[in-house]
């Protein structure tokens, strides 16, 4: 039932401050050069070494409302259970940078290569997230074809294992998506091969809908707190945070 | 002596030709090896693990001290009994049963050893009873587990368990760390400590060790 995407590599090639971050480095701090030229080694690497590839699908409320379900095992209340019920249109996708950067990194590491192995992990990380923003775009394209979009709409994606939604919802997911049409296995712990693959829901509604405090039991061991910069940039962007 | 302390420095900044021939040439001025060990390479590393952890060096200026560190041991492996180098202590760490990410217990892993101690690494998705079996086999002090997977956390209870009905009860401490984990976490399911990130891992095992007399 999916659609294959096309996604070109250039696309999502991460910004230095995506990357530092998840290396521990502050934005704004002066960086030494030979980090800056670590980072460009192992943007290099991710360039020639990555396979990106994704699959969207359309779903209904009632057909999400399964997946969303999933294993039973969703926190009571989540934010996710009160955004995609108030949607206009929502889609299933999953990602994937392939599985070659993962051995690159496993090799790099092998050879002593800690620092670049570890800058490539975190280039794979967030490249591999962005690809969930090519998605949305993509998505985004579409429902403007069909003018699904107004001026008011916000479009942003959810993912299991995060804010409530149990990982275990994978397997609903997957099920009805079908992603090992771009070579993506769930494994039964529920994670996914290749490692650096992404998979969730893109709900597209009006603005207001994805508005959530950060304030459920289970965002006391959130370590990120990520959804506030994701609520912010949404109601700051002019586009449907496209 | 000067050139242990040049040794250091050329460590803590990264530098591994330099390391490596320092090691050579503190090798050839007949410094047993254990001391180029002990107040060079590990002097070096441990200065490194403190500006890290005071937010004075990035990750990455640790990672490339840990490649000088391992040049320098590549030349002092062999003068060592057996190719065995000295140590203050066996760890046994992976990521356990259903995980495949390595990327934390590999950082972990350098930093430990970094500091002088000897890993057997497991790697990923290892079960319960082959942590205890090793650490058995292996007589290490310390279990270190690593899951960054919320559905793998029991996983680390089980080994917890395992430990507490064997003859090693008491005798070997297992530490946890990764993303989903925490000191609550640690605490209930009976584990010794949470591990934050590598360096805490490293100061958490320098205690256990000292507590065991081994440092």
């Amino acid at each position: 039932m999916g659609e294959i995407v096309e996604i070109n590599k250039n696309d999502i090639i991460p910004k230095r401050d995506e990357v530092f971050e998840t290396q521990g480095i502050p934005q704004g701090k002066t960086v030494p050069k030979k980090i800056l030229s670590i980072l460009d080694e192992a943007i290099g690497i991710f360039l020639s070494s990555s396979h990106p590839a994704a699959i969207i699908a359309e779903v209904s409320v009632p057909e999400f409302d399964t997946t969303y379900k999933g294993e039973g095992m969703n926190e009571k209340e989540t934010p996710l259970d009160a955004v995609f019920r108030k949607a206009d249109n929502l889609a299933l996708f999953a990602a994937t940078i392939g599985e070659e950067v993962s051995h690159k990194i496993n090799q790099l590491f092998d050879v002593n290569e800690f620092a670049l192995a570890s800058m490539l992990d975190s280039v794979a990380s967030a490249s591999a997230d962005k690809t969930g923003d090519v998605l949305e775009k993509h998505f985004y394209d579409i429902l403007k074809s069909k003018s699904k979009i107004s001026s008011s709409t916000g479009i942003l994606r959810y993912s299991p294992g995060y804010c409530g939604w149990h990982i275990s919802g994978q397997k609903k997911l997957f099920e009805l998506l079908h992603p090992e049409e771009i070579g993506i296995q769930l494994l039964s712990s529920y994670l996914m091969k290749p490692l650096k693959s992404v998979t969730g829901v893109i709900v597209s509604g009006d603005k207001k809908i994805h508005i959530f405090k950060d304030s459920y039991p289970f965002c006391a061991h959130c370590k990120s707190h990520s959804c506030r910069d994701r609520i912010r940039n949404l109601m700051h962007s002019k586009k449907s945070n496209i | 002596m000067d050139i242990l302390n040049d040794i250091a420095k050329k460590l803590e900044q990264g530098n591994c030709e330099m390391v490596s021939q320092l090691t050579k040439d503190a090798v050839s001025q007949k410094i047993p090896p254990k001391t180029i060990l002990d107040e060079g390479l590990i002097t070096g590393m441990n200065v490194v693990g403190q500006k890290y952890k005071a937010h004075e060096i990035f990750l990455p200026d640790v990672l490339f001290a840990a490649k000088a560190m391992y040049a320098g041991m590549d030349i002092l492996k062999p003068l060592f009994l057996e190719n065995k180098v000295p140590t203050r202590g066996k760890i046994v760490i992976g990521t356990v049963m259903g995980d495949l990410h390595d990327i934390g217990k590999n950082l972990v892993t350098i930093m430990l050893k970094g500091a002088g101690f000897e890993i057997i690494d497991l790697g990923n998705n290892v079960s319960p009873e082959q942590f205890v079996e090793v650490a058995k086999k292996e007589n290490a002090s310390v279990i270190g587990l690593s899951t960054l997977l919320t559905t793998t956390m029991p996983v680390m209870k089980k080994v917890v368990d395992i430990v507490k009905d064997s003859e090693l009860a008491g005798k070997i401490k297992i530490i946890i760390g990764g993303a989903p984990v925490s000191d609550e976490f640690a605490n209930q399911i009976g584990a010794y400590a949470y591990c934050y990130d590598s360096t805490s891992a490293v100061e958490t095992v320098k205690k256990i060790m000292v507590k065991n007399g081994k440092m």
